[in-house]
């Protein structure tokens, strides 16, 4: 059975939650929802999901559909909450990225009269300096993968470091996957690395869509294929409707 | 009449009390339950220069584009299903509004500590990121005590019956610790979000009774009862009004108290177009406010045939507008 970018980038979304047990899988973005509850129902069955509202939902359920019974409670205060309380591994979005992780949501240009206003930070710093954190960034770009984030909303590994190794204790950047590959920060000095490419996709493609000098480190490896239980899950549990594949395109 | 009075109000008599300049907190979150009905009587009204605190939504786009805000203290403004707002954009691409931008955990500790008369209140989220540098004013604060607890130096404590105590265990740890320098001497450092504390609050409630008792019907409280705490006075607007020992409910539901509202106003869909417990969000007419505000033309034309009225005209001008799109 082959399977689709979107689908490829669902299971590596996925396999960022591998090992977390019981916490809240926090997902924004379709492929991040649908990778959190996809772990959820294969290798990970600790995991906590939301509806993307308030409840936490007994089962994982399909993007989009109603909660069904809840297992939990959870409005916007406890989110909060539970940040500052730390069982929750969040996978974001960023409209930057740069070469240590420092992620911006807030606005391109200067902060004071923004080219662009966007959303602002929301939880970004907090969540960076009190969760472990992934990114999802359906399209790999050079207007995303920049050499410097107009405004750190998200805090990298440059500047936990920075921070030193107590006000840092639980800053965690995981891992970061784009339509094209995923990325983590396992080098001295925190520096993003390509940790694998998805089939299809050239080391070269990844290198010419990222604005700053990626580490790679000798053979890079390929992500892997969803396995049949995986794309079955994914297909006629989770996203029958193929809401991935508006966010990932073939 | 016994007991507490009536403190029904209309739109008009709430925004006849506030003035230029005041800080005005906006429950609600993005483009849920946000009181609507209020921020269009504020748009309508002579009042200018004020600071809006909000989770920013649909709130805060109206009130810049009437001109009635000089600042904005916000984690984000957003529209939820359409992600940017796009008169927000437009104030501060143009300069027009100042912005005092928190992460979200600051923006609720910072209403948590107004709200229990506390100066500031200590959180590790801000550290590192630039909410540090474009809030100049923001100070930290070092904890007095380690991660157990115990207070750091001995004497810290003065001449309690404990502090001896405390003062030996303290040293141990010390000694134990003191591989990692002198570091671990002091506390850790913490943001010192400074208290929110605001002239007004505005929310808007499923239900509230003529005493100002109120009851939400959604799965979400959002921080709605903390604005009411943080604010020298609360206005209340609510889907529906009824009388003294009329909410009916869990009554974990009822979500502000009387002692915290100073006055009530019933007013039907006022909070659309975003979500209630009673009705979902008006998608297509959010669509529609998206797409006017984007143009100046089209905002004028929106403005004229949406704004220009009471909420009775607002909610037939809405009404027809369904009307022709339905065909």
């Amino acid at each position: 059975m082959s399977a689709s970018r979107a689908e490829v980038c669902v299971t590596a979304c996925a396999e960022a939650w591998r090992g977390d047990g019981e916490i809240l899988a926090a997902a924004m973005g379709t492929c991040s929802v649908l990778g959190a509850r996809l772990a959820r129902l294969t290798f990970e069955p600790g995991l906590l999901t939301t509806d993307g509202g308030a409840l936490l939902t007994a089962e994982p359920v399909p993007v989009g559909a109603p909660a069904g019974p809840a297992e939990g409670w959870l409005p916007f205060r406890d989110h909060l909450w539970l940040v500052q309380n730390g069982r929750r591994h969040v996978m974001m979005g960023a409209s930057q990225i740069d070469r240590y992780g420092n992620t911006n949501i807030s606005a391109i240009g200067d902060w004071t009269r923004p080219v662009s206003q966007l959303l602002g930070v929301r939880g970004a710093p907090g969540n960076t300096l009190c969760n472990p954190v992934s990114y999802w960034i359906p399209r790999h770009s050079t207007r995303v993968f920049v050499p410097k984030a107009d405004v750190v909303s998200g805090v990298g590994s440059d500047r936990a470091a920075e921070l030193g190794a107590r006000a840092s204790r639980f800053h965690d950047l995981r891992r970061v996957v784009t339509d094209l590959g995923v990325f983590d920060f396992g080098t001295p000095d925190g520096a993003m690395r390509l940790a694998s490419v998805h089939p299809g996709v050239e080391v070269g493609q990844v290198v010419a869509a990222t604005g700053f000098d990626l580490v790679i480190d000798g053979e890079v490896p390929q992500t892997r294929w969803p396995v049949e239980e995986e794309l079955r899950l994914i297909r006629e549990v989770l996203d029958p409707r193929g809401l991935r594949d508006r966010e990932v395109r073939a | 009449m016994s007991g507490p009075v009536s403190k029904v109000m209309t739109a008009e008599e709430v925004v006849a009390s506030l003035e230029s300049g005041m800080t005005v907190g906006i429950g609600g979150w993005g483009s849920r339950r946000k009181p609507m009905a209020l921020v269009r009587a504020v748009c309508g009204s002579a009042l200018k220069d004020l600071t809006i605190v909000s989770c920013g939504g649909p709130d805060v786009g109206l009130l810049c584009a009437a001109g009635k805000v000089r600042r904005v203290v916000a984690p984000f403004v957003t529209l939820d299903s359409i992600p940017l707002e796009p008169h927000f954009r437009a104030a501060r691409q143009s300069g027009a509004v100042g912005l005092t931008e928190y992460d979200e955990g600051m923006f609720m500790f910072g209403l948590l500590a107004a709200a229990h008369r506390l100066p500031f209140l200590p959180i590790r989220a801000g550290l590192g990121s630039d909410v540090m540098r474009v809030n100049p004013g923001l100070r930290t604060v070092r904890s007095p005590y380690d991660a157990a607890g115990r207070p750091y130096g001995g004497a810290g404590r003065g001449a309690g019956k404990d502090a001896g105590e405390d003062a030996e265990e303290n040293t141990e740890e010390n000694t134990e610790g003191s591989a990692e320098g002198s570091a671990e001497e002091e506390g850790e450092e913490l943001v010192a979000v400074p208290a929110l504390t605001l002239d007004a609050a505005l929310i808007h409630l499923e239900r509230a009774d003529t005493r100002g008792n109120g009851r939400y019907l959604g799965p979400d409280p959002y921080l709605d009862d903390l604005f009411a705490k943080a604010a020298a006075r609360t206005y209340l607007s609510c889907e529906r009004l009824v009388d003294p020992g009329g909410l009916a409910g869990p009554p974990q539901t009822l979500l502000v108290s009387r002692m915290h509202v100073a006055g009530v106003v019933e007013a039907p869909a006022g909070a659309h177009f975003t979500e209630c417990g009673d009705h979902d969000r008006d998608e297509a007419f959010q669509r529609h406010y998206a797409a006017s505000a984007a143009d100046p033309e089209a905002w004028a034309a929106f403005a004229d045939r949406f704004l220009s009225g009471d909420e009775t005209a607002y909610r037939d001008a809405v009404r027809r507008w369904h009307e022709e799109r339905a065909g």
